[in-house]
């Protein structure tokens, strides 16, 4: 089991090695990563936004009625709410979230690539098969998911408005009082920073599952599974981490 | 030309391939047959330098694939064109985009100049008119000449098909093997073909390697292998009714 670990552990820092070099050509990997930005970030955005806003509505309502007491001023709810939205929920179980969406594409993507000998097609052209492939993932996603992580943000606080403004169970001014209090512009940055180290996560977890998948459909399938348990524990562990040294 | 010297190879333990020499020559086509588990995909994925034999030599032109340094490698891999038995187009790009690729990443050439390039290959191969389609809309056929034409698309020196007619109907397959043939001796490419298909055989057979078992048992050309007192060879040939009797009529009617 141990030495199973550190031998996956080993094959990763090889690929990685493989992954982090040079472009053949500047123009394709642009392209490349220009397209993978759209195909697995901008593609996100729905969901991302229609999960966030009613996670903002339901936190909204959970505040309201766990934290409410005659001793407790009415922006604690607003003030609670941003605060699970900033630190945890848009970076953290988003991320969790896109490690289900995004990093199961990625796995079955390169992993169907690999058993139709697509991979093998670049390697014999004398491509870099490992960089051409995962660095323009790597890169678009280190920089489209932190956007998302600010859309959830937005989304959140939107729907714990839309629930305060139908229910009646807040008024948009304690709301605002709340979400203002004792702002700190550093729980912004905290998320962005958070989400930058899940995007490599996830993309590279992702892709070294796929890359090294043998066999057929089957495997792919079992590849992206556990590509997505892998990187799902491993943004947790991180996540750890990250609070520690970043709070 | 390419020159393979006592190439061995094992895996676990167990030959696989047992001190394989042979000599491939420009604008010939050479055919690697034998059955199922013989050895023809080891032997040319040890060619192409996909595997790493125990002990031999592949030459390309005289220069050594095992001995040469990463960049030389990746030099030799762009005169280097491959046919896979499942065509392995890229499935995330058009037909046109799947020939112009190698184009894009390793010529120097203008972006009129490519698709110029791209689009002779299409045509040489009669696919112009698939240009605009993606991979999934072609049949088994359409796809492999596709591949063909990618393959060719940067001009290589020598071209390697492995079962470029596994899945294919008798007449798709025969047009595939004369496209195949046709290039090897317009563009003067060194190609070695590995194939069961015996319609190859007798149609494209310039030069042709028997394995069995990891041995090369026998070596010739079309004209003599119907003619091969080999036994083994011979029990592999003509091991399917219509052949076997084909060959009976034939000696009837002497």
């Amino acid at each position: 089991m141990i030495l199973s670990s550190i031998r996956t552990f080993g094959s990763y820092i090889i690929l990685m090695n493989r992954v982090f070099s040079r472009p053949e050509r500047w123009r394709v990997f642009y392209r490349s990563t220009l397209r993978e930005a759209f195909g697995l970030g901008i593609s996100s955005i729905p969901i991302v936004l229609l999960i966030s806003f009613f996670i903002g509505a339901v936190i909204c309502i959970q505040m309201k009625v766990n934290v409410e007491s005659p001793w407790m001023p009415k922006f604690v709810v607003g003030y609670a709410t941003r605060e699970v939205l900033l630190l945890e929920f848009s970076s953290s179980i988003m991320c969790l979230i896109l490690a289900g969406k995004v990093g199961s594409n990625i796995t079955s993507e390169i992993g169907t690539m690999r058993v139709t000998q697509q991979i093998d097609a670049l390697e014999i052209m004398g491509v870099n098969s490992a960089s051409f492939l995962i660095l323009p993932k790597i890169t678009a996603l280190m920089l489209i998911i932190p956007a998302l992580v600010i859309f959830s943000i937005a989304a959140g606080t939107a729907g714990a408005y839309a629930i305060g403004e139908f229910t009646g169970i807040i008024t948009p001014e304690d709301l605002t009082i709340g979400m203002q209090y004792e702002f700190d512009q550093w729980y912004i940055w905290n998320s962005i920073i958070k989400a930058v180290v899940f995007a490599y996560i996830i993309t590279s977890v992702s892709s070294f599952y796929g890359y090294r998948v043998t066999g057929g459909s089957g495997e792919v399938g079992k590849a992206s599974t556990n590509a997505v348990v892998s990187s799902s524990v491993l943004i947790l562990f991180s996540d750890i981490i990250l609070t520690h040294i970043l709070i | 030309m390419i020159e393979i010297k006592n190439i061995h190879k094992q895996f676990d333990g167990r030959t696989v391939l047992n001190n394989i020499s042979a000599l491939f020559g420009n604008g010939s086509t050479t055919l690697i047959i034998g059955q199922s588990g013989a050895g023809k995909t080891v032997l040319l994925n040890c060619i192409v330098g996909l595997l790493t034999p125990e002990k031999g030599e592949t030459l390309y032109d005289g220069r050594n694939i095992f001995k040469m340094s990463k960049k030389e490698k990746l030099m030799l891999r762009r005169e280097i064109g491959m046919l896979f038995q499942g065509s392995a187009l890229f499935d995330s790009m058009s037909v046109l985009e799947n020939v112009m690729f190698p184009l894009d990443l390793f010529s120097d050439l203008t972006y009129k100049e490519r698709l110029k390039r791209a689009r002779l290959c299409l045509d040489r191969v009669n696919l112009i008119d698939a240009q605009d389609k993606m991979p999934e809309e072609l049949s088994g056929g359409m796809q492999k000449r596709a591949a063909i034409a990618r393959a060719i698309s940067l001009g290589p020196k020598y071209l390697f098909c492995d079962e470029p007619n596994s899945g294919l109907d008798p007449q798709t397959s025969l047009r595939i093997d004369e496209l195949i043939h046709g290039i090897t001796t317009e563009y003067n490419i060194t190609t070695i073909v590995n194939t069961h298909d015996m319609n190859s055989v007798m149609g494209i057979g310039d030069h042709i390697l028997f394995l069995a078992d990891g041995n090369l048992t026998w070596e010739g050309n079309k004209e003599e292998i119907l003619n091969t007192d080999n036994a083994i060879l011979n029990s592999f040939l003509f091991s399917s009714d219509l052949v076997r009797k084909v060959k009976e009529m034939g000696s009837k009617n002497k």
